[in-house]
C-alpha cells in the first residue's frame, strides 16, 4: 500500500475542482496505471440482465483496447465492469469509498483481491475508515477526475451514477449514457442523461472515439445468422428458426464459448457488436 | 392357562416379531400390559374389553396378564388389540391355541368388535412370511396388501368372525387381488403443454436421466404444471421397486386396497411451509417423511427459496447416499430414499424479474438475500437447471404438445442404453476441457455436465457422447446468477 500526496496525483485527478489531499493506493498495478487513458462505467447497483451484459462488454472491449477501467467496486454495473477488464487481461481500478484496506461490499472481496494482483484499488480514506452513505458522493467525484470519459449503462432517476456523470460534466469530461427502454426505472436516469446532452453509447466504437482510442482487432465473429436473432431465449429462437430446441442449445453454447454471447435468466444475448 | 398369538412391530419399515403372551390367573378381575407398550397400545385395553363383550364371547373371570414380549422392545399404536384380544381368548379356551400359533395378526378393534384397519401391513405379512407362518388375520381392506408379501390373508372384519375361523367354524376367503392391473388414475399428460420447448427437453432429460431439475422463471409460466407431468413420462416400476415403494406408503397408511401394489413412480408435493420432520420423516409414532414417500419417484419442492434452509438442509443427505436415518433413543433407523428431486423458484423474491411486461422492484441485497437461501451444496445436486420464459399469447393457440406416452417411450429407451454409459469422443473431451477453462465451471459442475451429456447422447441413440451432445449439456449448467 503507498500513499500519494496531493502534487503526487495523476494529472486529470489533480486538475479537479476539489482534488484528495490523499490518495491511498493498494495491488500491484503502480500509481503510474492512474495515468493511463481511463473510462469510467458505472451504473445501478440491482441492475437488469442487459445492463450486467452491457458493462461486462464494454469492460472488455475497452480494456482490450487499452483503456483503464474505473469503476467503484459495489454490485451490479460496477462489478460486472471490473470483470469485464479482468476478463480481456486489461487494467482496471476500483475506487472505495471507505477504509483502503476494506473489501466492501464483502460479496466482492474476491474480485477486489482479484483487481489488487493485477491493477489497483484506490481511496482517499486511511485504512480502518467504514463505508458510510455519504462518503459515496465523494467517492463519486474521484472516480469520475481519474477518467476522460464516464459511462452510465443503467441509472433509475436518483442514482449516484447520476452523481457521478454530474461531477464528469462539471470538469468538462466527456458522458455517455446507454439508452434503455423508456418503461423501465432503470433506463429513466440514463435517458435523462441523453435528453440534456449525453453522447449516446451504442456499441464499445462509440466509447473508443471519446478516448481517441482504436479498437483492438476482435476475434472474427462468426457471421452466423441466428446471431442476428439475439436476444431471444431458445424457445423464441426455435418458432423463428424452426430448428430444434436441443440443436439451439448447442449452438448458442458454442457462441458462448466463443465469447460472443451470454445468458442471464434464460435470454440470450449478443456481447460483441458484429 | 396360557396362549400365545404372533404379530409385529415394524422399526422403521423392518418387522420385528412380537408374541403376544396372555396368562390366567385366579384374584381379582382386571387387565394388565406390560412389556413397553405406548399409551395407544395400553389403552387396548379397553378396546379390547368392550369388543370381546360385543362379540359375545366370553371375558375370562380373574387376572389376566398380557405380556408383549420382547419387552425391551418399545411398541406402538393400536395394531395390537387383535392380537392381544385373540391371545386372551385362546388362553380362556375359546379358540384352539394351536390353530392360533400358526397365525400372525395384525389390527385394532372397535368397541362393537369390528377390526379397524392399520398401516404397515405389508411390511408385517413379509415378518410373517419369513418365519414361516402362513396366514395373516387382518381386515378385509388390508388383505391385498398382505398378499403381494406372499402370506396368504385371512380377513375378518369383526372378532367374533376371527373366532369362529379359528374354531373352524367358518373358512375367510381371501379378497381377489388386482395385482398388475394399472392403475387408471388421472395422470397429468405432457400434451397440456403448449409451447415450452427448452423446458420439455429438460423434463425429458431428467426422466431419461435421472436428473435432479431446477425449473426457473416469473410466476405462471407453467413451472409447476411441467414438473407435475414428470411422473407420467417415468418408466413403471420394475417389481422390486414396486414392493419397496408400497412397503413405505403401507407404513403411512396410504396404499389403496383396491390397487395395494404401487407400480407407478410415486410423486410427492409437500408445501413449502413443512418442517424438517416432514420432509425426512420422524415423530413419535415414526411416520416415513416426503423424502421417503417418494421413494423411486419424483419430489416437486414447489417454490424452492420458500422452503425453511433446515428442512432444506435435510435432504442432503438422503440425495447423498439414498437413504434416511433418524436416530431415535432405541437406535437409528434408516428408511430408504432414492427420489428425484424438481425445485422450482422464481427468479426474484418480487417475482417480476426475467418478465419482460413486469419491472422488478427487488433491491440487490433482496435479491442476494433470496438466492442465498439456496446453499450452494444444494443447488449442486441440480444437474439441469432451465429459465422457463413467459410464453407468448401465439403460443397458447398451438397445437398441443407431444403426449406423455410417446415421450415415456423415449425415455424407456434411453434408461435401457444408459445401463453401459456412453464414451465420449476425443473432440467431446477437448470441448469439456474447452469449457471448464473458458467457463466458470466447477469440478463437480464439469461432472454434472458429463453426466448430462450421456443422457443426451443416449436420447440421440448415439454409442458416444459427441461434442454436440456436450454443448447441449453446457446449456442446462446452473447460470452464473445462481453461482452462490
Amino acid at each position: 500500500m503507498t500513499v500519494l500526496h496531493r502534487r503526487e496525483l495523476p494529472p486529470l485527478l489533480g486538475a479537479i475542482h476539489d482534488p484528495p489531499k490523499r490518495l491511498y493506493v493498494r495491488g500491484v498495478g503502480g500509481p503510474e496505471l492512474l495515468a493511463r487513458p481511463a473510462v469510467a462505467i458505472v451504473g445501478a447497483r440491482s441492475c437488469s440482465p442487459y445492463g450486467a451484459q452491457v458493462a461486462r462488454m464494454l469492460g472488455r472491449r475497452l480494456a482490450a483496447a487499452g483503456a483503464v477501467v474505473v469503476s467503484g467496486l459495489a454490485r451490479g454495473i460496477d462489478g460486472e465492469a471490473h470483470r469485464g477488464a479482468l476478463d480481456a487481461r486489461g487494467h482496471t481500478v476500483a475506487v472505495l469509498g471507505c477504509g483502503i484496506d476494506r473489501d466492501y461490499p464483502a460479496a466482492h472481496a474476491a474480485l477486489a483481491r482479484e483487481i489488487a494482483e493485477t491493477s489497483l484499488l484506490v481511496s482517499e480514506y486511511e485504512a480502518g475508515v467504514e463505508p458510510a452513505p455519504w462518503r459515496f458522493p465523494a467517492r463519486n467525484r474521484i472516480l469520475a477526475g481519474l477518467c476522460l470519459a464516464t459511462i452510465v449503462v443503467e441509472a433509475r432517476e436518483r442514482s449516484g451514477a447520476l452523481i457521478t456523470a454530474d461531477f464528469a460534466l462539471e470538469e468538462g469530461r466527456e458522458v455517455l449514457a446507454v439508452p434503455g427502454e423508456i418503461t423501465s426505472a432503470l433506463s429513466a436516469g440514463t435517458n435523462a442523461l441523453l435528453r440534456l446532452g449525453a453522447t449516446p453509447l451504442t456499441s464499445a466504437e462509440d466509447a473508443l472515439d471519446a478516448l481517441g482510442l482504436e479498437a483492438h482487432a476482435v476475434p472474427e465473429a462468426a457471421r452466423d445468422p441466428l446471431l442476428d436473432l439475439l436476444p431471444g431465449t431458445i424457445d423464441e429462437l426455435a418458432a423463428s428458426t424452426g430448428r430444434s430446441v436441443r440443436d439451439l442449445a448447442a449452438a448458442l453454447s458454442g457462441f458462448e464459448l466463443a465469447g460472443l454471447v451470454a445468458e442471464g435468466e434464460g435470454v440470450f444475448r449478443r456481447l460483441a457488436p458484429g | 392357562m396360557l396362549a400365545r398369538a404372533v404379530t409385529y412391530a415394524l422399526v422403521g419399515l423392518d418387522p420385528r416379531r412380537v408374541e403376544v403372551e396372555a396368562h390366567l390367573r385366579g384374584g381379582l378381575p382386571g387387565l394388565a400390559i406390560v412389556g413397553l407398550a405406548d399409551r395407544a397400545c395400553q389403552e387396548a385395553k379397553e378396546r379390547v374389553a368392550s369388543a370381546i363383550r360385543s362379540a359375545e364371547l366370553f371375558w375370562p373371570s380373574g387376572r389376566v396378564i398380557v405380556n408383549l414380549a420382547p419387552a425391551e422392545l418399545r411398541k406402538e399404536g393400536s395394531g395390537f388389540d387383535l392380537p392381544i384380544a385373540l391371545a386372551l381368548l385362546a388362553a380362556s379356551g375359546q379358540v384352539p391355541r394351536e390353530r392360533l400359533a400358526e397365525h400372525a395378526s395384525i389390527g385394532e378393534l372397535a368397541l362393537d368388535g369390528r377390526i379397524r384397519r392399520v398401516g404397515g401391513v405389508l411390511a408385517v405379512a413379509e415378518g410373517a412370511r419369513r418365519d414361516g407362518l402362513g396366514r395373516l388375520l387382518c381386515h378385509p381392506r388390508a388383505s391385498t396388501e398382505a398378499a403381494l408379501a406372499g402370506v396368504s390373508p385371512a380377513p375378518a372384519a369383526h372378532l367374533a368372525e376371527a373366532a369362529r375361523y379359528l374354531r373352524g367354524e367358518v373358512e375367510l376367503e381371501p379378497c381377489a387381488s388386482t395385482n398388475g392391473v394399472p392403475s387408471e388414475g388421472f395422470v397429468a399428460d405432457l400434451a397440456d403443454v403448449r409451447g415450452q420447448e427448452r423446458a420439455r427437453r429438460a423434463l425429458e432429460l431428467a426422466a431419461a436421466g435421472r436428473h435432479n431439475l431446477l425449473l426457473g422463471g416469473p410466476p405462471g409460466t407453467g413451472k409447476t404444471m411441467l414438473a407435475r407431468r414428470l411422473p407420467g413420462i417415468l418408466p413403471p416400476l420394475d417389481e422390486r421397486e414396486a414392493l419397496e415403494v408400497t412397503r413405505i406408503h403401507s407404513v403411512a397408511g396410504l396404499v389403496d386396497a383396491e390397487r395395494p401394489l404401487i407400480a407407478e413412480p410415486p410423486f410427492r408435493a409437500p408445501h413449502h411451509s413443512a418442517s424438517s420432520a416432514a420432509i425426512v420423516g420422524g415423530g413419535p409414532r415414526l411416520r416415513p417423511g416426503e423424502a421417503s414417500l417418494a421413494h423411486h419417484g419424483v419430489l416437486l419442492l414447489d417454490e424452492l427459496a420458500e422452503f425453511a434452509r433446515p428442512a432444506l438442509e435435510a435432504l442432503r443427505q438422503p440425495m447423498e447416499d439414498g437413504t434416511v436415518s433418524i436416530a431415535r433413543a432405541a437406535g437409528n433407523v434408516r428408511l430408504p430414499a432414492r427420489f428425484q428431486l424438481v425445485g422450482t423458484m422464481n427468479l426474484c423474491p418480487c417475482g417480476a424479474r426475467g418478465d419482460p411486461a413486469a419491472a422488478c422492484s427487488c433491491s440487490a441485497q433482496r435479491l442476494a438475500r433470496y438466492r442465498d437461501k439456496l446453499s450452494r451444496a444444494l443447488l449442486d445436486r441440480f444437474d439441469l437447471v432451465v429459465t422457463v420464459p413467459r410464453p407468448r399469447a401465439i403460443e397458447f393457440q398451438g397445437a398441443p404438445g407431444e403426449a406423455s406416452p410417446l415421450v415415456r417411450g423415449r425415455v424407456v429407451a434411453a434408461r435401457g442404453r444408459l445401463r453401459v454409459a456412453p464414451r465420449r469422443t476425443t473432440e467431446a473431451d477437448e470441448l469439456l476441457a474447452n469449457a471448464v477453462e473458458r467457463l466458470p465451471l466447477s469440478g463437480r459442475g464439469r461432472a454434472r455436465v458429463a453426466r448430462v451429456a450421456q443422457t443426451i447422447a443416449a436420447l440421440a441413440e448415439s454409442d458416444r457422447v459427441l461434442p454436440e451432445h456436450v454443448a447441449e449439456a453446457l446449456s442446462y449448467r446452473r447460470p452464473a446468477e445462481l453461482a452462490g
